[in-house]
């Protein structure tokens, strides 16, 4: 692989005393999709908004390890810095498009504000660009619809709309938080392709943030699980879902409905247990308490990520040699 | 399309509720106790006069018929006669419109000036210094009462400083300004209170929306955050805010006319309470109504243009 587009080392987002995240590293390529996942609480969100440098209150920080693009390490840049790669290296999609697009303004006009503000393009341009980008995210009729209100818009629609936002001032990492979560199923299988196909046109690299195995499937080319703050388990997709080497990541396997198990009729297996929170991590490994395989030495060692068959695993009895 | 069916129909939707405000006005000026032909005519009126000038404003007929003498009046626009200054009281108002406009537009626009830039400090430096000193003075500035805070602008302004007219109202436009600089003030002092206190609200609320972190996201600066996406949605509800107190700044005229001696609309008014000039009371009363039914009308109208997600 040549050298990654993003490099991601050991970092660590707080809370006053709480780590969130806990020393995650990944790397994403050139045009490559990674798949985020994890229960909810993992510190998936607070992770990738880490790479925006936008946390959700001042309390909350980026206290340790870096974050590579290209020269720059995001984690140390002053704030003038980082708001100019904001946009411009680094897109964002979020969760719920009906609360992050401003309802008093147009749609055209919320995609054409990056290019008016950092690009200088005058106000025609930018709106002619706004109209392209909508016809790109496969918004039937962009010219009447930029002149649309975000409410006008259907739930699908919005998250194109918002897509659109993220992608105006072309940036090569777009960052997607659970951008399907809110949207029904048809409509999320649309978003995926479209996804997909502005990863194919415009060569973007994507972090796709999911507690949702099956989205993940669908897109990725990688995929890191996180669990407690610490991504337990990173590799190619195909590997990790066909024959997952952390007990957690399997677990997550055959909570998948469809998936091993639970076949029609049957209930879902689920992880017993609940996952930690961030107050009170269990000593060890954190996944101990919710696994079958735990040892003693689970209980007294935290697992050091280390290489195995292909991947990144954090485990001291990984399923090596076994067939799920 | 449902937008000029509003504008079309509410009007006549308020209709009941004018009917409803004419019928309480003339109960309430009814009630005032003591008779206006005998205040007028003071202790040297004979039984003989006072008959004479009760019939001729009606005063002897029951009350219905009074009432709708009233009404017809209205309905007519003139209003009837004043029973003191014995001219229409569609003249007496339009000769004494003005100044209360003014009055009233002043306050707002000032208190706006005021409130906006103070809440816009006090939201982007929340629990700083400035924060809490913009907190500290709008919630002394709630516990004033208004004709309290325009003495002690007369004695500042006025008697100490000599910057502003003590009381009255100018000729030229120039003039008239000056003598309206301190009356809109101590309304706006007021008004800005509760109009900074409620910004300060919504811009704080608006600036951890999602929104405002999805703009973030796009690079936008603090600065323009704020100018571009907090501010426009922090204002909306405060079109509304000022209508809502639209009664309360109608009221604040009357006290501030008389405590600055404006010849406009409240100062007619309460003369015309002590001379009981029921008539006099009633016409500007009903205006008072109307203004407020109309600024309400017009808020909608304002919020619905301003975020395009309420319907009418
Ligand atoms: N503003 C905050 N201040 C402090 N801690 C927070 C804050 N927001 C979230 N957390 C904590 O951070 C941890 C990680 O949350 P995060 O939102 O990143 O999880 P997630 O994996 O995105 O979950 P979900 O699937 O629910 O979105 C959680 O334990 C949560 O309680
Ligand atoms: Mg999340």
């Amino acid at each position: 692989m040549s050298a990654p587009l993003l490099s991601v080392r050991d970092l660590r987002v707080s809370a006053g005393p709480l780590d969130l995240v806990d020393g995650i590293s990944f790397d994403l390529g050139q045009g490559e999709i990674l798949g985020l996942v994890g229960e909810s609480g993992s510190g998936k969100t607070m992770a990738c908004r880490a790479l925006m440098r936008l946390l959700p209150s001042r309390q909350v920080a980026v206290t340790g390890g870096r974050i590579l693009l290209g020269d720059d390490d995001l984690a140390a840049l002053p704030e003038a810095d980082m708001r100019r790669l904001r946009g411009h290296a680094l897109g964002m999609v979020f969760q719920n498009p009906a609360s992050h697009l401003d309802p008093v303004m147009r749609i055209g006009d919320q995609i054409a504000e990056g290019l008016r503000l950092h690009r200088g393009l005058d106000r025609k341009a930018a709106w002619a660009a706004a109209i392209d980008l909508l016809a790109q995210v496969g918004i039937p009729d962009p010219a009447r619809r930029a002149r649309n209100y975000p409410h006008e818009f259907s739930g699908g629609m919005r998250q194109r709309a918002m897509i659109a936002v993220a992608l105006s001032c072309d940036p090569g990492i777009l960052i997607a938080d659970e951008p399907t979560t809110a949207l029904d199923v048809t409509v999320q299988a649309q978003i995926l392709r479209l996804l997909l196909a502005l990863r194919e046109a415009r060569g973007l690299a994507i972090v796709l943030i999911s507690h949702d195995l099956g989205v993940i499937a669908q897109t990725c080319d990688r995929i890191a699980v996180m669990y407690a703050g610490r991504i337990v388990e990173q590799g190619a997709k195909t590997d990790i879902l066909r024959r997952p080497l952390h007990p957690y990541t399997q677990g997550l396997i055959r909570c998948q409905p469809g998936e091993d198990g639970g076949g029609p009729g049957l209930p879902l297996p689920t992880i017993a247990g609940q996952p930690p929170s961030a107050g009170e991590m269990p000593a060890g490994c954190r996944f101990h308490p919710r696994c079958p395989r735990a040892s003693e030495t689970c209980r007294r060692e935290m697992p050091a990520p280390h290489a195995l068959e292909g991947r990144i695993v954090a485990c001291h009895h990984p399923l090596t040699g076994e067939v799920p | 399309m449902d937008r000029f069916r509003f504008v079309l129909f509410r009007p006549l939707q308020l209709l009941p509720v004018l009917i409803g405000i004419s019928i309480a006005t003339f109960a309430l000026v009814r009630s005032i106790p003591g008779d206006p032909v005998r205040v007028l005519l003071g202790p040297r009126g004979t039984p003989e006069a006072i008959a004479r000038i009760r019939q001729q404003f009606g005063l002897d007929e029951p009350l219905w018929r009074q009432y709708f003498y009233f009404v017809e009046n209205l309905l007519d626009g003139r209003m009837g006669k004043s029973i003191v200054y014995k001219i229409e009281i569609l003249d007496l108002v339009a000769r004494r419109i003005e100044p209360t406009l003014a009055l009233v537009a002043g306050s707002v626009l000032l208190s706006l000036l005021l409130a906006v830039p103070l809440a816009t400090l006090a939201a982007r430096n929340r629990g700083g210094l400035a924060d809490h000193l913009v907190r500290l003075v709008s919630t002394s500035g709630l516990g004033l009462p208004a004709f309290w805070l325009g003495l002690m602008l007369i004695i500042l302004f006025s008697i100490h400083l000599d910057l502003f007219p003590v009381a009255g109202y100018g000729e030229t436009l120039a003039d008239r300004l000056h003598h309206l600089v301190l009356p809109c003030l101590t309304i706006a002092l007021a008004l800005s209170a509760v109009l900074t206190r409620n910004l300060r609200a919504s811009m704080i609320a608006e600036l951890q929306s999602d929104q405002a972190m999805a703009a973030r996201a796009r690079g936008l600066s603090e600065g323009q955050v704020f100018r571009r996406h907090v501010l426009p949605n922090s204002l909306v509800p405060t079109i509304n805010l000022l209508a809502v107190n639209i009664g309360w700044l109608i009221g604040s005229t009357v006290v501030i006319e008389s405590v600055f001696a404006i010849p406009g609309l409240g100062q007619l008014l309460v003369r015309a309470i002590f001379a009981r000039d029921y008539l006099v009371v009633q016409g500007v009363a009903m205006i008072f109504a109307c203004a407020t039914v109309t600024v309400n009308f017009i808020a909608d109208i304002a919020t619905a243009l301003a975020d395009p997600r309420v319907r009418l």
